[in-house]
């Protein structure tokens, strides 16, 4: 795995200046039940194809951002602050 | 030492010796050498034992393709010695022989062992008896292997690095095409890096006559703006990325297009005893004599597929060496350089070839005849063999990058056959061998990667269209090669087809008779391909190999992966410069001074104990104690809506925390599992400073800024982790010493327990807060870490007349399970929710927020937990180990287990935790720990064993 992501603030950088935070996982907004919390909690769809996730530029400013990226080819369409 | 007269474009400097040791030996080379051509100009003709039977190997490429002449140079195994520079004074010592190169002791496996170690010997011999195997594999493992990794640590320091290198075009190689795209393309206006694993630009055309073109042509393409990397070998192609490795670097090279002009890898011919020292490739005699002036032998041999090997057949006669001669397995060559040949009298054999070579030790002679033979062969006297068995395409990276070969029956070679986007070939690699084509196929080559990325314009678009179409008109490929057989010569012999691991064609005879009859499966069992040549020099043979004995095609048989690395590469050099963090507090010089035993603690270095674990903390009770808590995760939320924001990360409330007051908190995850704790002071209406465990900072510092990317919420978060430093003062005389450095009022009804005030300690502006982890009054004094050593001493020194002790982690350890405040990480796990870490009261349900964990928490709080988190004390005073698991009253298995214990000097007793199951966590209660298989029954305790209603702490 190796490939560039571009921080909102910082610009092009690899991909291990960056924290993984998952595939973006909207959080209920109303009381979920117990099948919903725990699709929630625990779930995930993991495509094999273009993905929205959560990246934290640990080595550099601190920003959370979204990347679209597809899973497959690791091709970042799009990277964007919240 | 002898050496030819001056050759054109010899890189050695006849004026400046050099000397280097051999095995001991003074050698005596020129600057300019290398290894491998000052040895074999003094004479040596041995270079290495092979890898099993221990047969001598001597240079055979003279390229850093072959594992012929692995050395160890200063202590590093596995160099090739013909392309390793000499450097004044270095010491080289042969690879895997014992005693010596001329006497092997482990030659025995050749001659007598021969038969009995066919591929896979190791499994099926030393299997039986089996209790014989710790035996034999101490055997095996002194017998396999090359070399020596040195040991020491002082032996093996070498400072390496990487450089990120992006730019828009890659080249690999620096050969006539490789300087011809990379000019082109920086032409262009694209930024141009070219990586070449020769010792400087110019590829073959250095060692065939053509060092000025060559300097011309890199002169070319450096003023056209190109970076030049020479001694660079690239390692792999990953998903675009190109590791280049040169001396101390790693270059990571991410460019937007690649350009492989990666050319053609010298063959060998299979016949027997093609491993004798003395048989070489035509162009590694080449280039003993043109790069080194070196002389390769007297009387030569030449056997050929193609014209290589009648140029070098013209070039040692250049050089002064007979050649007695000239096999070509062509029926009709005719090219300008047969002519050549037999216009100087040289007797040209065609249809011919070499059937074995003889020698012992080395090559005294060669058998000549037709392929098969006709009953015509002829022996020949020799002290050089030159093989030419063609080019095969250098593909390996090419396929890594995603192009695919197929096989070509005219060249009998595996050609590309198409090439992924992004991504070109140019040169003898795409079939591009004669010198102004394959100039042209890297200008067309490069041209086309500028253009792809929006350079150049119509013109320079309309001559790459049109030098695109003269290639395409021009002849492809050399002026003919004629394919060799399988193995030549009498097939039952020794014949070599990898010499990296010491496989023979019978070997794979063999494996296809045993049934692994693909090539994949092959490669894995007679492990062909997978030594230090990377199949450079055994891949196409072992593939025509298994056509034979299969009865398949080359296309159907097919190539074998090529994986990275392409280049043997020292660890040393992927691992980069060891990164390794090591914080330390600004205090930590005055821990050393105070002889503190140091630990680490995550990524910190801490102090474990100041020699006394338990004196420390008896002094904490008796008198006071000072520890150094800077390593806390510190943080400061900041905006109108901070306690909006706590209150949704919180399961407790903490928007009504008043100014100058604290409340202790875990944070939770959504599924109501404890992630971390600390303390959380109101410094004022719309900022809190918020503490954490020391591990957990930078966990925490990006769990608050992902929720706060996610919440329109008006708050700042700033961590200050680093530079504020911490101490926690505590102990009965705190109070008084905290009246020496300072004049904030310490009276307990002035500052109460869990109250944070903002005072000058010994000068420095501290906030204050008054918590009590060790059990005692205390206060945890932050403060800028400059003043770190200056206010520790401040406070030391006012303690001395109170009896203060600076104290440890492992004091501290103890203090805090005489309290039972749990470490998150130690006594909690990924598991733990508030309610089984006996926490319920930390949950606020009835608050507004859908905090985070809320929802689970409410059907935890509904569901009471199977286990729970209680205190123990063991009245026999063993200590049981951290994780001895409790035991079930009845049956086997295990409920629970211990998390802490230690034994306490104040109490006098062993304490501990540990989870047990729900129904045993009330006082009183007994349980059963099983520690080192010694049962030991344990009281549950629920209360704090040290001040359990926390009077001493609000005092």
């Amino acid at each position: 795995m190796s490939y560039v992501l571009t921080c909102p603030n910082c610009g092009p950088r690899e991909v291990t200046d960056f924290s993984f935070g998952g595939e973006v996982n909207p959080r209920p907004t109303t009381r979920p039940d117990k099948r919903e919390l725990g699709a929630y909690n625990y779930f995930r769809r993991n495509v094999a194809g273009v993905q929205r996730e959560w990246w934290f530029h640990r080595s550099g400013c601190g920003a959370w951002f979204l990347a679209e990226r597809d899973t497959r080819t690791n091709q970042v369409l799009l990277t964007e602050l919240p | 030492m002898t050496r030819l007269p001056p050759q054109r474009g010899e890189r050695i400097d006849r004026r400046r010796p050099v000397d280097f040791t051999f095995d001991g030996q003074r050698v005596e080379a020129l600057e300019g050498d290398t290894v491998g051509s000052a040895l074999y100009a003094v004479g040596q003709r041995t270079f290495s034992r092979s890898f099993k039977y221990h047969r001598r190997r001597g240079l055979l490429c003279c390229a850093g393709q072959c594992p012929n002449c692995l050395v160890q140079v200063d202590g590093a195994p596995g160099v090739r010695a013909c392309t390793e520079p000499v450097r004044e004074g270095m010491h080289v010592e042969h690879m895997n022989a014992s005693p010596s190169l001329d006497f092997d002791a482990m030659r025995a496996t050749d001659l007598v062992g021969g038969p009995f170690t066919p591929p896979g010997f190791y499994y099926k011999t030393f299997i039986r008896p089996r209790r014989l195997w710790p035996l034999y594999e101490k055997v095996l493992r002194r017998a396999a292997g090359l070399g020596r990794v040195a040991k020491s640590r002082r032996e093996r320091e070498w400072r390496t690095e990487y450089r990120r290198r992006h730019a828009d075009v890659l080249v690999v190689g620096g050969g006539a095409a490789g300087l011809a795209a990379a000019a082109a393309a920086a032409e262009l206006g694209a930024d141009v890096v070219l990586a070449d694993e020769g010792p400087a630009p110019g590829g073959r055309l250095l060692a065939e006559g053509g060092q000025d073109h060559a300097r011309e042509a890199a002169e070319h393409a450096r003023r056209a703006g190109a970076e030049l990397l020479s001694n660079a070998p690239a390692l792999g192609a990953f998903d675009g990325l190109v590791p280049v490795w040169q001396g101390d670097t790693l270059h990571q090279v991410r460019a937007k297009r690649h350009v492989y002009t990666t050319g053609v890898i010298e063959q060998p011919l299979l016949f027997p005893g093609n491993d004798l020292p003395g048989v070489m490739l035509s162009g590694g005699a080449r280039r003993l004599v043109s790069l080194y002036a070196v002389k390769p032998g007297t009387r030569a041999i030449v056997a050929t597929v193609c014209d290589r090997g009648l140029d070098a057949a013209l070039a040692l006669i250049g050089a002064g060496v007979e050649v007695a001669c000239v096999a070509d397995l062509r029926a009709d060559a005719a090219s300008p350089a047969a002519q050549a040949l037999v216009r100087r009298g040289v007797e040209l054999r065609r249809a011919a070839t070499v059937l074995e070579a003889r020698g012992r030790g080395h090559v005294q002679g060669a058998v000549l005849g037709a392929r098969g033979g006709d009953g015509h062969e002829r022996v020949m006297a020799c002290d050089l063999l030159v093989v030419s068995g063609g080019g095969a395409p250098a593909t390996s990276l090419l396929c890594q990058a995603g192009a695919r070969t197929a096989y070509d029956a005219e060249r009998g070679v595996f050609a590309l056959a198409s090439l992924p986007g992004g991504v070109y070939a140019a040169g003898e690699v795409a079939g591009h061998g004669e010198l102004h084509a394959a100039e042209l196929s890297g200008a067309v080559a490069g041209a086309e990667a500028a253009h792809s990325l929006g350079l150049g314009d119509a013109d320079s678009r309309a001559r790459a269209v049109a030098g695109s179409e003269r290639l395409s008109r021009g002849p492809v490929g050399p002026s003919g090669v004629a394919v060799p057989p399988p193995v030549a010569g009498d097939r039952g012999a020794r014949c070599f087809a990898c010499l990296c691991e010491d496989v023979t064609a019978k070997d794979i005879h063999l494996s296809v008779e045993e049934g692994y009859d693909s090539i994949e499966l092959s490669k894995r069992y007679t492990t062909t391909t997978m030594g230090p040549c990377q199949g450079r020099m055994c891949q196409l043979p072992a593939i025509r190999l298994m056509a034979a004995e299969t009865g398949q095609s080359l296309e159907q048989v097919g190539t074998t992966t090529a994986r990275p690395p392409w280049q043997a590469v020292p660890m040393g050099v992927l691992a980069g410069r060891p990164f390794e963090p090591a914080k330390r507090s600004s205090i930590h010089g005055r821990h050393r001074e105070l002889g503190a035993n140091v630990m680490w603690a995550g990524d910190w270095r801490r102090p474990y104990d100041y020699g006394d674990p338990r004196g420390e903390a008896l002094a904490v009770h008796d008198a006071a104690g000072l520890i150094d808590v800077s390593t806390l995760g510190k943080l400061i939320v900041r905006g109108p809506d901070a306690g909006e924001f706590l209150d949704r990360l919180y399961p407790n409330r903490l928007s009504n925390l008043r100014p100058g007051r604290i409340r202790y908190g875990v944070i939770t995850s959504d599924a109501g599992r404890i992630i971390d704790d600390g303390t959380i002071c109101r410094l004022d209406d719309e900022s809190f400073y918020v503490t954490t465990t020391s591990s957990g900072a930078g966990a925490v510092y990006e769990w608050f800024s992902w929720w706060l990317a996610d919440w329109p919420l008006r708050v700042h978060l700033t961590d200050v982790t680093q530079g504020l430093a911490a101490v926690n003062l505590a102990g009965p005389r705190a109070r008084e010493i905290m009246a020496k450095v300072s004049a904030v009022d310490c009276s307990s009804e002035a500052f109460a327990y869990l109250d944070g005030k903002q005072a000058d300690v010994a000068g420095a502006r501290s906030l204050i807060l008054r918590i009590g982890f060790v059990g005692e009054v205390g206060y945890e004094i932050h403060f800028p870490a400059a003043h770190g050593e200056h206010v520790w001493d401040a406070l030391l020194e006012a303690g001395a007349d109170y009896g203060l002790r600076p104290f440890g982690l492992e004091p501290q350890r103890l203090l805090r399970l005489q309290k039972m405040h749990i470490l998150v990480g130690q006594d909690t796990d990924s598991e733990s929710t508030p309610y089984g870490a006996a926490m319920p009261w930390i949950v606020k349900l009835d608050k507004d927020q859908a905090f985070i964990g809320r929802w689970a928490l409410e059907r935890a709080a509904e569901e009471p937990p199977e286990t729970a988190l209680v205190g123990f004390t063991l009245p026999d005073g063993r200590v049981p180990k951290e994780g001895a698991a409790v035991l079930p009253e009845s049956g086997d298995g295990q409920v629970g287990q211990v998390t802490s214990a230690r034994h306490s000097p104040q109490l006098g007793q062993v304490i501990g935790m540990a989870w047990v199951p729900a129904g045993l966590a009330r006082d009183g209660a007994e349980v059963t720990i099983s520690d080192d298989g010694k049962r030991l029954r344990a009281r549950v305790v629920t209360k704090p064993f040290f001040d359990p209603e926390g009077e001493v702490l609000r005092s």
